[in-house]
């Protein structure tokens, strides 16, 4: 036990019951949140609204997305402040659907391959 | 008793970043020192359901990348007629700024539920499965103008079939979620207003002592629906 170093909790869960671990934050930093995620919303309507199309339109919705799950994930259910174990055991899996796109992306590839080869343009 | 006795003292000792995971995991104990097992559990839960959503995802995108057939415009397909003109995807925009109000109002309650402060955590909590009932509202108002167009599993009067089966399946299982979500919001709050939470009465199913952890648990649940709508939001209404 030579080796301790405190961890990263935020100053704020001290008022609580030792066993609670009770999440406790500024109201104000939830309101923040809250309205960073309006003009983020807001922001993705945009792009449909004044029609930008192409990689662009590509880019800003995914942008706008992981910013959006980003925060919802790390403030309103907190995982900014769980431990590392918890954090790690359940970000990292989802990461792996990412493997799954890749196959199916190769799998509709070929789908469409063979379709536009024996079917001409028609299905 | 030697669940408290393990978790007593030491969080502040323990040790930090990728040494602190290997320490939790092989520490002969649970291996999450902070959450209970309730709020482990639902993470594990929501992550379960993040596999379902991904996989209908995963299928919307292979049906949608491996048709010849155009692909219905979402702009133009949920575009509203107000005001003499077409507003692009006006209702699905309304219905996200709905849906993120009520993650806000949800997290507002879990921060008045640790303060012990039930009747505003009750309130808070009834506010958002207020905001979630008129959520799926708005989705049973969209179906109905869908079906009334022609929008079928199997056809739709706009280009590529599967972009009916995709849609109700995809909403429909979000929708089903955010249903479920307000059931539940309706019986916690209902524990909250009790002051269940405070007497530490003990639930009828799990015959644990009631905390306001439970407030939070909840919270991940609702705050995970909206989670999922920001991704269909992205991949099938805007892509």
């Amino acid at each position: 036990m030579s080796e301790t170093t405190a961890h990263g909790q935020s100053p704020h869960t001290q008022a609580l019951h030792a066993q609670d671990h009770g999440q406790q934050h500024p109201i104000r930093l939830y309101l923040f949140v809250w309205g960073l995620l309006f003009v983020l919303s807001a922001f993705s309507y945009m792009v449909d609204y004044l029609g930008i199309h192409g990689y662009l339109r590509w880019t800003l919705i995914l942008l706008f997305m992981m910013l959006k799950a980003g925060l919802i994930v790390a403030i309103f259910m907190h995982m900014a402040w769980e431990r590392l174990a918890l954090v790690y055991a359940i970000l990292l899996p989802p990461v792996l659907v990412l493997v799954f796109v890749a196959l199916m992306v190769s799998e509709a590839d070929y789908t469409i391959f063979t379709r536009l080869a024996f079917f001409g343009a028609t299905p | 008793m030697a669940q408290t006795i393990e978790t007593h003292g030491g969080a502040d000792l323990r040790p930090a970043g990728l040494r602190g995971v290997a320490a939790d995991f092989s520490s002969d104990q649970r291996a999450f020192k902070t959450a209970s097992w309730g709020k482990a559990m639902m993470w594990i839960f929501l992550l379960s359901d993040t596999f379902v959503f991904g996989c209908f995802l995963i299928a919307y995108m292979t049906a949608r990348m491996s048709t010849p057939v155009p692909w219905p415009n979402p702009s133009e397909v949920f575009a509203l007629h107000i005001g003499g003109q077409d507003v692009p995807l006006i209702l699905i925009a309304i219905m996200t700024f709905v849906l993120i109000s009520s993650s806000g109002t949800m997290a507002m309650a879990v921060n008045f539920g640790y303060r012990r402060e039930r009747r505003v955590t009750a309130i808070l909590m009834l506010l958002t499965a207020a905001l979630g009932a008129t959520f799926v509202s708005m989705q049973a108002f969209e179906w109905t103008k869908l079906i009334t167009e022609g929008v079928r599993p199997w056809e739709n009067p706009w280009g590529a079939a599967q972009f009916g089966s995709t849609f109700f399946m995809i909403t429909g299982f979000h929708g089903t979620h955010v249903t479920i979500g307000v059931i539940f919001l309706l019986i916690t709050a209902r524990k909250v207003w009790r002051g269940d939470f405070d007497v530490e009465r003990r639930g009828f199913f799990t015959s644990r002592r009631g905390r306001y952890e439970a407030v939070e648990i909840m919270g991940l649940y609702w705050h995970f629906v909206d989670l999922v709508w920001v991704f269909i939001f992205a991949f099938f209404y805007l892509w």
